[in-house]
């Protein structure tokens, strides 16, 4: 765990550099270079005032380069885990496929969108393990680990953005672009667990896979603000009304697990 | 009521099919299909409490939504008190052929929406907004559909206004809290939306979750046109951003 741990810290300390040759701020002034350009001009109107609005008083600071780089981590090892699932042959049921499509769209879509907030200071793509290092080793042939690992990567998300919110409220534009994806995740996590014959919230620390109780740690707080709200509805409730977030070395011991081996 | 504030409909995506304000009287129009006040089997009040006054028609001040941070937080109060009392409706008189099911999910949900309340009012204290008093009388609480879409449409809204307003609150602790809620009230638009459509791409459906993968947004003065044909209590939402 620790020697993952540390990878996946690498590669938010040393973003690649060398793969653009020139940086998002050349290239948004039309300065750039060929291939960089017609990225850009690609891009949706909406991203492109965006990232110039994030990018205008300079580039960006580490105290948000780093959290935004966590999240892509965690988009990296989504949209792997989506594309890896869709693609094994008699995996997910047709019937619930209309599903994971969505999903799998919205998290190729997170990272395409991070990478472009990010440029040049983007995180390196972890080589993703479906299995969790063994854990679910029947992940991409059992479509109930399928949906239990999912479930799992999705309320990481939700506790990790979350986590997060306050070390990027400086910048508005950023701060509320993650919120948006932050609130599409718990969309995903809560459709996962209907799928799985759950209601589509977290009690407690609750989880039927003994695995992912990392992912669950905490969330059976009842305290925000110094008022205990368990005394209203009673406590299971107290625990699903509020999701709970996740700090970065906990998030980072999850997202290890499922981003071993050389980074590419 | 709303005043002071030019309603924005008109220019919300997500909004444009959903209200058409008529003097006071509004009616909810989905695709086309008008949800009157025609109860079946219940009337809208029935099993409804609401604790506030009638200040409609009287000399009452409109409410006074404060400042800064807290202009946020009521704001969000508000929305929670409109949400607690729909759900209570809803399950004080369930829709016609209600499974149990359902019956439990709405009154999870029910339960999440009045600890959100009482949340607020506890944590604004002093600084609080009155309980609202609401009106659902262009609901049909005994049609499953009508309950669905109206809940399906508040949830939507929720998660709209927590994204929109999250960059209005300097206080990072407040911050953090609206986070810990808009994630449940995202949790609760995904299910509503799969028991309206289950087993599809509905639980974040194109119409609120855009291309780059980005959930939807509105500004709390655009939020508030939209929810305030449910609130009869007069508040001025004059001073909630625009932006």
């Amino acid at each position: 765990m620790d020697r993952d741990k540390k990878l996946i810290l690498d590669a938010l300390e040393n973003p690649d550099g060398l793969e653009r040759a020139v940086s998002r701020r050349d290239a948004v002034r039309g300065g750039g270079m060929f291939g960089v350009g017609v990225a850009l001009a690609t891009m949706p109107v909406l991203l492109a005032s965006l990232t110039r609005r994030a990018f205008a008083q300079g580039p960006l600071p580490n105290s948000i380069i780093n959290p935004l780089n966590l999240a892509l981590v965690l988009e990296y090892l989504e949209s792997d885990f989506y594309v890896a699932g869709l693609a094994a042959s008699g995996l997910i049921p047709s019937s619930d496929r209309a599903v994971f499509e969505q999903v799998s769209k919205h998290e190729a879509a997170h990272v395409v969108f991070l990478e472009s907030v990010l440029g040049d200071k983007k995180a390196r793509r972890p080589t993703f393990d479906p299995t969790g290092r063994g854990a679910f080793p029947d992940v991409l042939t059992n479509y109930q680990t399928f949906l239990a690992v999912s479930q799992g990567l999705e309320d990481t998300g939700v506790r990790a953005y979350k986590g997060q919110a306050g070390n990027v409220a400086s910048n508005d534009d950023i701060l509320t672009a993650a919120l948006r994806i932050h609130s599409v995740e718990a969309r995903h996590a809560s459709e996962i667990r209907r799928l799985r014959g759950q209601k589509g919230w977290i009690t407690g620390n609750e989880t039927d896979v003994a695995a992912l109780a990392p992912t669950y740690a905490g969330e059976q707080n009842t305290t925000h603000l110094g008022i205990d709200v368990a005394g209203f509805e009673g406590r299971d409730a107290a625990t699903e009304a509020f999701d709970e977030p996740l700090d970065v070395e906990a998030v980072l011991a999850i997202a290890g697990t499922f981003g071993t081996g050389p980074i590419s | 009521m709303f005043r002071k504030l030019d309603t924005g409909d008109e220019e919300l995506r997500f909004l444009s099919r959903l209200t058409q304000v008529k003097g006071r009287r509004t009616f909810l129009t989905w695709s086309g299909v008008t949800i009157a006040a025609v109860a079946v089997g219940c009337k809208a009040d029935d099993g409804l409490q609401p604790s506030g006054r009638s200040p409609r028609g009287g000399a009452t001040e409109p409410v006074d939504l404060g400042t800064g941070d807290f202009l946020v937080l009521n704001f969000a109060y508000a929305l929670e008190q409109l949400e607690a009392a729909f759900y209570t409706q809803v399950i004080a008189s369930p829709f016609s052929g209600i499974t149990d099911e359902e019956s439990s999910l709405l009154d999870d949900v029910r339960k999440h929406e009045l600890i959100h309340r009482e949340f607020f009012k506890a944590a604004l204290g002093s600084s609080a907004i009155p309980a609202l008093e609401v009106d659902f009388t262009d609901v049909d609480f005994g049609s499953r559909q009508s309950v669905l879409e109206t809940a399906r449409t508040f949830e939507d809204l929720g998660v709209s206004a927590y994204n929109g307003a999250g960059k209005y609150l300097e206080n990072l602790d407040y911050l953090l809290v609206a986070g810990k809620i808009v994630s449940v009230e995202a949790r609760h638009a995904a299910a509503i939306r799969d028991l309206l459509a289950p087993k599809t791409a509905a639980f974040a459906g194109d119409d609120v979750v855009d291309e780059q993968g980005l959930d939807v947004v509105n500004t709390p003065a655009d939020v508030f046109a939209a929810a305030d044909p449910f609130i009869t209590t007069e508040i001025d939402g004059s001073t909630l951003p625009t932006t």
